[in-house]
């Protein structure tokens, strides 16, 4: 199971990039694989400003639906709209091309709620 | 959890395995929609031995079999095989079957998994006629190999002539050294193949013989994932989605394999159903708007009323559009007609169409 030490995570399996004030967010190797294929990842929050675990979107697969929870609070600035027509991204490459959405953060320097890779590893037990 | 006798086989494949009727089964290898591609363009390979077998043998083991199912077994031969159901007091689906011929006064019924122990003792307690009841499901695995490339990839492990067999018949032959598999031209994926019924001891050795001969022509194990969206996509009944204790086969849709030439459990009730024509109906459909309607989701009209569920729904990797199953009034189950499906909490729009959908 790919883990990238330089993210940090939440236990609802979504990983978080924070590069001055604004995060990248997607969900982890973890969940798309628990996911299965990918059929279409839905997000009508672009604009919105969200507390950290409000759900900011879903995520269809054959088999199963899914909400996406936000990681940090922030305001939503860009999805990744290259997931719409290819949401196999995610499955593929969840930590790079499959990104989901740009957050921008309502206090950069809170960390409350996530997890190290270490941590998170753990909580999957991989 | 019960393990079937490739559980171990599953496991060294990577597949992600999941408890489905008591069982741990693969749901899928390497991917659903690769696997549901392999069997519509070439070949997969599923263990469903899950799938329970009685066997009902003695001189009125047809009457018994008669009695039960809502299909005219008095029709089969020996090497046919029907589909058929059994029906409670009711008139509702106790569980839908395949029904074998094996020989004079020798059945075989292929039942869903999660029925085992429920089928078994409803035909136990109706068993007034002398015929004997075996479950043989513990002793009994179940291959289905389907696709457009199944017969020639099975064709090098037989000298069974599989291309002549009709659909929905079946021989007993030696396949890849193995003696007295019942090679059965059925399947529920609506690609064509075969089902090969084993005992235990030969599973593992059938399984890799067939992985091998069907190298050549892009064979993959398949999961239970794939065997669900390939089904769907011909609007096959999955028991305990479509069809259950409280639905009637007419108004599923079963009205095919509903034979009133004799008489069954619930018979003057269903034939009274078909007379009166239902009240509801098990109805394809597809969405216009973009969402994926699944087991449960209410089904709605143009004012907002709740008009019936739906049963069974996912993305159809060969359409690549959305569909369903579900149960609604006659007043609107005619194709074209416009429905409306509750997405998590939105009313998308959807449209009623034949089936099957592929």
């Amino acid at each position: 199971m790919n883990i990238p030490a330089d993210l940090l995570y939440t236990k609802d399996h979504e990983w978080v990039r924070i590069e001055g004030d604004i995060a990248t967010v997607g969900i982890t190797d973890f969940a798309q694989s628990e996911l299965g294929d990918i059929v279409f990842v839905e997000i009508e929050t672009l604009g919105q400003t969200l507390e950290r675990e409000a759900v900011f979107g879903s995520v269809e697969a054959v088999k199963t639906v899914s909400d996406l929870y936000l990681p940090v609070s922030g305001e939503i600035v860009e999805v990744n709209e290259k997931i719409n027509s290819n949401p196999e991204l995610v499955n593929s490459d969840p930590y790079g091309e499959g990104w989901m959405i740009k957050v921008k953060l309502s206090d950069p320097s809170d960390r409350s709620g996530l997890l190290s890779a270490s941590e998170y590893q753990q909580l999957i037990g991989a | 959890m019960k393990q079937t006798a490739l559980t171990h086989i599953h496991r060294s494949l990577g597949a992600k395995m999941v408890p489905f009727a008591g069982f741990e089964m693969p749901v899928q290898y390497e991917g659903l929609i690769a696997e549901h591609h392999a069997v519509r363009q070439a070949v997969g390979v599923f263990d469903v031995s899950h799938m329970g077998e009685f066997l009902i043998q003695g001189p009125e083991a047809l009457d018994l079999v008669q009695s039960l199912t809502t299909n005219d077994a008095s029709k089969l031969y020996p090497g046919k095989v029907q589909y058929s159901c059994m029906t409670n007091d009711q008139g509702g689906i106790v569980d839908d079957l395949l029904v074998y011929m094996l020989a004079e006064n020798s059945y075989m019924l292929v039942v869903n998994a999660s029925n085992i122990e429920k089928d078994f003792l409803w035909i136990q307690s109706r068993n007034i006629y002398d015929a004997q009841l075996t479950d043989v499901s513990d002793q009994t695995s179940l291959l289905a190999v389907q696709g457009p490339k199944a017969t020639e990839a099975l064709q090098t492990l037989t000298d069974v002539q599989l291309g002549t067999m009709g659909y929905y018949t079946f021989v007993k032959g030696r396949m890849a050294d193995v003696d007295d598999v019942i090679i059965s031209a059925t399947g529920y994926t609506g690609a064509g193949g075969f089902e090969l019924y084993v005992p235990n001891q030969a599973a593992e050795h059938l399984w890799r013989a067939v992985l091998e001969a069907g190298q050549a022509y892009g064979i993959k194990p398949c999961g239970l994932g794939a065997r669900d969206t390939l089904r769907l996509e011909k609007a096959f009944c999955l028991y305990g989605n479509d069809i259950d204790d409280t639905t009637n086969p007419i108004e599923a849709g079963l009205g095919w394999i509903t034979k009133f030439t004799k008489t069954f459990t619930a018979s003057e009730i269903i034939r009274q159903i078909k007379e009166k024509g239902p009240s509801r109906r098990l109805v394809g459909f597809e969405m216009i708007d973009r969402g994926i309607p699944r087991q449960h989701y209410s089904i709605h009209d143009a004012e907002g009323h709740s008009i019936g569920h739906v049963t069974s729904g996912t993305q159809s990797p060969t359409l690549g559009k959305a569909i369903g199953l579900g149960y609604v009034p006659i007043s609107h189950s005619a194709p074209g007609t416009e429905i409306f499906i509750d997405i998590r909490g939105r009313h998308l729009r959807a449209r009623v169409v034949k089936t099957p959908f592929l």
